[in-house]
């Protein structure tokens, strides 16, 4: 038993942090935000250089080949500087999802014919997206499919050489900023079977691919991604078909890590600033820190917080266990706790800041607004709850 | 002792109704039913509405031209209201500076404010809260200096709510900076066309523009313009705290969203059964359910007492904080009910008449669109009107005697 970060982890969280507090400060984020696009290429292009974007793509396709525990010594900084740039949903989601298909995981079979076509693209993307030339976002939840992984109707059919998608995908965060979407889509089954989801690689630009882009809650971008007839070749297909189910959930799990290590960090930021607050705010006569009832709710906070660190360490350890139900256990269970946890330090460093923390003005209600944008993605904490008490009485097949 | 009202109060409530169903208007209703924005002329005619009907001073004796019901009454128009999707009262004209200016306002400013108040014609706003006088606020330091037939105003209120759209302020005052706090204090009522009031917007975390901050730089306010004596203002302003509570729970518009929430989770799906048969799900709107239930018990309670006595005692502030927790209860399951499409955030989604490109499926129910908004809206009910955490303080002083 070790929580000690190693050096390189430590150096990496050091360097992302220094970048972050020069260059990334309220200001910028503010005006990023109200960007037409939402995102800085400028502010991607420097998170390439430092690293940041090539942490978990391979050796062999240009990256450093880290895993979670990097990922997640690096995330609460993006949380803390309210990054509006896709490091989650390209370095990290999309990053896992292609990795299965390029021969390190355990799907990556040694292919012949189309696979091997896929297992080519999905490098030469990897490759791209490590220099930070590419970004590529998994585009995999249905409108109706509340948290649910396997609710998949998107269709694919097979027709010669090509396949033509047909569907819509609900909430696809940073679909906008992304040169390439993870599309997963049927080509057997129905919604809620785990067999038969394939997943393909399908050009933002391609036709037929049509995005409503909008601000999410957090200032973040995603769009409802509709897929009318699209035509892809055969060969931008990844893996075997029928077979991608759990590559995909492989990724949402890796993900759902490193969302938690976001809001740890959100989370850390809001305590420090309510702290800073009350030390300061002065009302009958001496600062509001004095009274104990605030004193009790900041000890509160620090509980909460001090929790979620620990689900986060849980989260990142246990993201890529081999044993599924031991990994989805420790993530819904970090989920669960997260999101509880989020929403009491958020909405508490709110009502001490009283007024001034309902104000656009602070980054206060940013950093509140963006824990409940966690809590929404991925699953509430209800949902991971249930999946907590399913997988205790043993019911593996419940959700994912 | 019984529940139930009394058969005069039913017929009164059956009043309310038709009038309700005669006067509101669809457009209206269908807005606060469907949680959009009200513009000033939404209100300014709802307002006028109840004025035509005599109801436009509400809560005012007949002797002030108010409709004379007592509290039992009020809260019978407060909840059948609510319900109908009729606009909550705006509080400041009618429920806040009027009940002052009844009970300490001169004849004359009786004559010239009340009946434009009645009518909807004017628009008040507050000037209470300063920078570094909130849950504090008798350390307030805006300066009234007298200067012959006039006070020269100069200092900054904020927090004030929707003074964009006023005619008139009411504001606390320091006129006297060497007595104790609560002792220098002066209430003056200020035309917002005075030169050197300046508005300024505060944007608030769900991209509205509901409060501002306002500056008075040398403002001059006519010595006829202030209630009762000066320095004595803490006294009419505490009156006028003890009047805002009034209704203060918010029962009828707790019902209403609360059967929309109801609505919702029968609306969603979740692996293509209604939300509101998962256990747990249905458990946290039980939870809500019986609180409010207990809630509106104990609002009965205090308006029976009323019947008997005056004004609201301590007791309100237990209303305060269960109903604000209830709302803000109410308004975060309905955000959580409709799952990832609360994410999207569209401030033009607040907008009855904004719509989905209709060339498209669109990307979640409209419904969802402004649930996100309203739950970081209400988070503010546990901060203004005296934050939770000052009433508690009230309670365990006043009620507890600690």
């Amino acid at each position: 038993m070790n929580f000690e970060f190693s050096d390189e982890q430590r150096q990496l969280h050091e360097v992302v942090e220094r970048y972050l507090n020069e260059q990334y400060g309220f200001e910028r984020y503010q005006s990023i935000k109200r960007s037409s696009a939402g995102w800085d290429p400028a502010v991607w292009r420097a998170l390439a250089d430092l690293g940041v974007l090539a942490i978990t793509v391979p050796v062999a396709q240009g990256g450093l080949g880290f895993g979670p525990l990097e990922t997640l010594s690096m995330m609460g900084d993006c949380g803390r500087s309210l990054l509006l740039e896709p490091v989650l949903s390209s370095a990290v989601i999309a990053t896992a999802a292609l990795r299965a298909f390029v021969g390190e995981a355990p799907t990556g079979k040694a292919a012949a014919g189309e696979a091997a076509a896929g297992e080519a693209a999905a490098g030469e993307l990897l490759t791209a997206m490590a220099a930070g030339e590419k970004i590529a976002v998994l585009a995999h939840f249905e409108s109706d499919a509340r948290f649910e992984s396997q609710w998949v109707t998107t269709r694919a059919r097979r027709a010669g050489e090509s396949y033509r998608l047909d569907g819509h995908k609900g909430v696809v965060m940073h679909a906008g900023a992304a040169d390439t979407l993870l599309v997963s889509a049927r080509t057997a089954g129905e919604a809620g079977d785990a067999d038969g989801v394939s997943l393909f690689l399908v050009p933002r630009a391609a036709p037929g691919v049509v995005l409503d882009t909008y601000p999410t809650v957090d200032g973040q971008r995603a769009a409802d991604v509709y897929l009318q007839a699209v035509e892809v070749p055969a060969s931008s297909r990844l893996g075997p078909e029928g077979k991608s189910l759990a590559a995909v959930e492989a990724a949402l799990d890796i993900g759902l890590a490193a969302l938690c290590a976001d809001a740890v960090g959100v989370m850390q930021a809001l305590v420090d600033a309510t702290v800073d607050y009350v030390r300061v705010r002065q009302q009958f006569g001496q600062p509001i820190g004095r009274f104990q009832a605030l004193q009790h709710r900041i000890a509160d906070m620090l509980i909460h917080l001090e929790a979620a660190r620990s689900m986060s360490y849980l989260a990142a350890l246990r993201c890529t266990a081999e044993d599924v139900g031991e990994r989805r256990r420790a993530l819904s269970a970090a989920k669960a706790v997260i999101g509880q946890s989020g929403r009491f330090v958020g909405q508490q460093a709110v009502q001490l800041h009283g007024g001034m923390g309902m104000t656009d003005e602070l980054r206060v209600s940013h950093w509140f607004k963006r824990l409940t944008a966690a809590q929404l993605m991925f699953g509430d904490s209800d949902t991971h709850l249930q999946r907590v008490a399913a997988l205790t009485r043993g019911e593996k097949s419940f959700g994912r | 002792m019984r529940l139930e009202f009394t058969e005069e109060e039913q017929s009164f409530r059956e009043e309310v109704r038709s009038f309700l169903r005669a006067q509101l208007s669809p457009e209206i209703s269908g807005k606060v039913l469907n949680g959009y924005e009200l513009g000033r002329e939404d209100h300014v005619l709802w307002q006028r509405r109840l004025h035509e009907r005599g109801w436009g001073g509400m809560g005012w004796p007949k002797e002030f031209g108010g409709p004379g019901w007592n509290s039992v009454q009020q809260y019978i128009f407060e909840e059948e209201s609510a319900l109908a999707g009729g606009p909550r009262l705006i509080p400041f004209g009618t429920k806040m500076v009027a009940p002052v200016i009844m009970a300490f306002g001169s004849p004359a400013q009786q004559q010239r404010y009340l009946p434009k108040i009645s009518s909807g014609e004017d628009w008040w706003c507050q000037g209470y809260s300063e920078p570094g006088a909130g849950s504090d606020l008798a350390s307030l330091k805006t300066r009234a200096t007298r200067d012959g037939d006039s006070y020269i105003v100069n200092g900054q209120k904020t927090w004030n709510t929707l003074g964009q759209y006023a005619d008139w302020i009411f504001c606390l005052t320091r006129t006297d900076a060497s007595a104790k706090q609560q002792s220098g204090i002066t209430f003056l009522l200020i035309d917002m066309k005075s030169p050197g009031i300046t508005v300024r917007p505060i944007t608030l975390l769900d991209g509205g523009h509901e409060v501002n901050e306002i500056w008075f730089e040398n403002v001059r306010v006519p010595v006829e313009n202030r209630i009762g004596e000066e320095n004595h203002g803490w006294t009419y302003a505490k009156f006028l705290l003890g009047h805002e509570r009034t209704n203060i729970a918010g029962i009828g518009i707790a019902k209403r969203e609360l059967a929309r929430l109801k609505r919702i989770a029968a609306s969603e799906r979740q692996r293509g059964r209604p939300l509101i048969d998962d256990p747990v799900f249905a458990a946290q709107i039980a939870q809500v359910e019986v609180d409010l239930w207990a809630l509106e018990i104990t609002n009965l309670r205090v308006l029976s007492a009323e019947r008997r006595s005056a004004a609201a005692g301590p007791e309100a502030s237990i209303l305060k904080i269960k109903g604000t927790e209830i709302h803000q209860s109410i308004s975060e399951l309905l955000m959580r009910a409709v799952g990832p499409y609360a994410l999207p955030f569209r401030r033009e989604a607040m907008e009855a008449g904004w719509q989905f490109d209709p060339s498209r499926e669109p990307p979640g129910p409209r419904y969802a669109s402004t649930l996100a908004a309203s739950y970081f809206n209400q988070r503010k009910l546990s901060i203004f009107g005296g934050t939770n955490e000052i009433q508690k303080n009230i309670i365990s002083k006043m009620i507890v005697g600690l």
